[in-house]
């Protein structure tokens, strides 16, 4: 199983994005299951996603506590104590900004970083600074159940082909930084 | 078993597809965190032409309730769903409404009661009208809620129950939980809940003239108090007939009133309701790799209450721990635990057992929560009678 949380903000996409993922999982024979944990539901609160993706079925309901791969939507969460906050060991960091990569505050057991401006992407692309689809993009290259195209095709079934060409563009920019101790 | 629909939803617009599916004649509904979707998605099915049914936009869930009486009263298939605050608001219609024997299904996306003032779920606002007299049964996935909301009408309009269904839900672990479902197809749902007969004496009819529930003398209203107590246990059996006609039908069976998971030689054994139940079994897997003879029962129907399958179903066990999300205040312990002791009677003396309570406003019920469950039964389950939860 692959558990992924997603750290945004309300308005961001994080539960459509969750929701493109499972579908891809769907269309590809996998399961899927996303819950979302809101603050207050306005713009701008904070919103966690807890998204796992297994060959099997996915009985628990539960938070994710140990995920494979974190994925922020927003950098002025990066100093969140709850966004780090369990990476496994060699786990993979994603992160929507245009940043320097000292200045990510990158925990020292991420063993891939992958860092691209989904938000200037999405501006550009959608006119709007809507970065979730974005940022899906960069997760092709850690989402290793769901191959690229399964996962693009979903994206232009539940949106349309302006946001597959977003998450094209952020594949194809997006800073990738493997190996242990990347930090 | 034809053209069933694979689609990727919410548990809230599983809900409002399984609904329409019912052909419900009329919806009446008032938006609350985190219901409100359910009643957006079955207007935008009613706006686009996608289901023929009279949406009427109330102002208050007292009216809501209100309204699908009234087009009960008149022989009509209702649906409408609330949480929280929103029953609390209801709850006269809403007693009136079982009381008058109308059938219905009404979703409740559970949620806390406040205060503190909170959004999140919890089991307390379901739990606690418990005595209202509607047949109650809460899901695990959101594959269940969609084949309880079909089953809710059948069990609903059986001519042995006439009672409404309440079919809940966790808030947001399950109503704003995404994942892939089955969707009946409607030609197979039709032949499994023909359209609602209308043959009660009793029906609002312009054209012959009745009046509906006049002041009734206290030896008549303990006549229909009665029969309603007997209705409530006829649909014990109905609900456990429901599950094995829809899985004939539709190939998915839940296991009624109940479901027992790894119970058969398990020593100890974890009571579950809703959503929380896909961790406790996730965490007998583990605990079972580890040698600890772990079981799980998933209480499905709290009213009416499986007595006699829950005490079959501990039978030859020697320790339960029961986990509820909510409280009973009064006993110091959580509701489904009071439930169980009072059907296992002098019995439960032969156990070891104790009251978990959690996930209350929306705090998880973890695997490790679950874990730790297990570990504390095994350590207790040699000494007999009832601990203290740590």
């Amino acid at each position: 199983m692959r558990e992924i949380r997603l750290h945004g903000k309300g308005g961001q996409g994080v539960v459509k994005a969750s929701q493109i993922v499972v579908q891809a999982a769907e269309n590809c024979g996998l399961f899927g299951q996303f819950i979302p944990f809101f603050g207050v539901e306005r713009k701008g609160s904070k919103v966690y996603g807890y998204l796992r993706v297994d060959r099997q079925e996915i009985r628990q309901k539960t938070q994710i506590y140990y995920p494979d791969i974190v994925l922020i939507l927003d950098d002025s969460l990066l100093n969140m104590p709850e966004t780090y906050a369990g990476l496994k060991q060699g786990g993979t960091v994603i992160i929507n900004t245009a940043k320097d990569f000292e200045r990510l505050s990158i925990p020292d057991n991420a063993g891939q970083v992958i860092a691209v401006d989904g938000s200037s992407i999405s501006e550009t692309q959608l006119g709007r600074n809507l970065p979730n689809t974005a940022m899906l993009g960069a997760l092709a290259h850690a989402l290793t159940l769901i191959d690229k195209e399964h996962l693009f095709n979903a994206i232009e079934q539940v949106f349309d082909v302006k946001n597959r060409q977003a998450a094209e563009i952020a594949y194809n920019s997006a800073r990738v930084f493997n190996g242990e101790g990347v930090a | 078993m034809t053209m069933e629909k694979r689609l990727v939803l919410t548990g809230n617009s599983a809900a409002a597809e399984a609904a329409a599916l019912c052909r419900p004649d009329v919806i009446a509904a008032y938006p609350i965190t985190p219901q409100s979707s359910v009643v957006e998605h079955l207007a935008q099915m009613v706006y686009d032409g996608d289901l023929d049914a009279e949406l009427v936009q109330v102002e208050s869930e007292h009216t809501a309730m209100s309204v699908v009486q009234g087009a009960a009263v008149g022989g009509g298939r209702t649906f409408t769903a609330t949480s929280s605050q929103g029953l609390a608001l209801m709850y006269e219609p809403y007693f009136r409404m079982s009381t008058l024997r109308l059938p219905t299904v009404m979703a409740i996306a559970s949620r806390e009661m406040t205060s503190p003032e909170t959004i999140w779920s919890g089991q307390q606002d379901a739990v606690s009208v418990r005595e209202a007299g509607w047949i109650q049964m809460f899901c695990e996935s959101n594959q269940e809620i969609v084949d309880m909301i079909i089953q809710g009408y059948k069990i609903s309009e059986h001519p042995d129950v006439c009672i409404p269904v309440n079919v809940c839900y966790d808030g947001f672990y399950s109503s704003h939980s995404i994942s892939g479902v089955s969707l009946p197809g409607q030609a197979d749902v039709d032949a499994f809940l023909p359209s609602y007969s209308k043959n009660y004496s009793a029906i609002l009819d312009p054209n012959k003239a009745l009046a509906l529930d006049p002041m009734t003398p206290g030896n008549l209203l303990m006549k229909y108090r009665q029969n309603h107590l007997a209705s409530m246990q006829n649909a014990l059996g109905v609900i456990d007939q429901t599950d094995q006609d829809f899985a004939k039908k539709f190939g998915r069976s839940y296991g009624g009133l109940i479901e027992e998971y790894r119970c058969d030689d398990a020593d100890i054994v974890i009571v579950t309701m809703g959503s929380m139940t896909g961790a406790g079994k996730d965490a007998i897997d583990a605990a079972r790799d580890d040698g600890i003879r772990a079981g799980l029962i998933k209480l499905r129907f709290y009213r009416p209450f499986p007595a006699a399958r829950m005490v079959n179903a501990l039978k030859g066990k020697k320790a339960f721990c029961v986990m509820d999300r909510s409280v009973c205040f009064g006993w110091d312990k959580g509701s489904m635990y009071v439930e169980i002791l009072a059907a296992l009677s002098a019995s439960a003396e032969k156990y070891s057992y104790f009251s978990a309570i959690g996930g209350l406003g929306g705090a998880d019920i973890s695997l490790e929560d679950f874990l730790q469950l297990i570990t504390q039964l095994n350590r207790i389950k040699n000494t007999p009678g009832e601990h203290k939860t740590h």
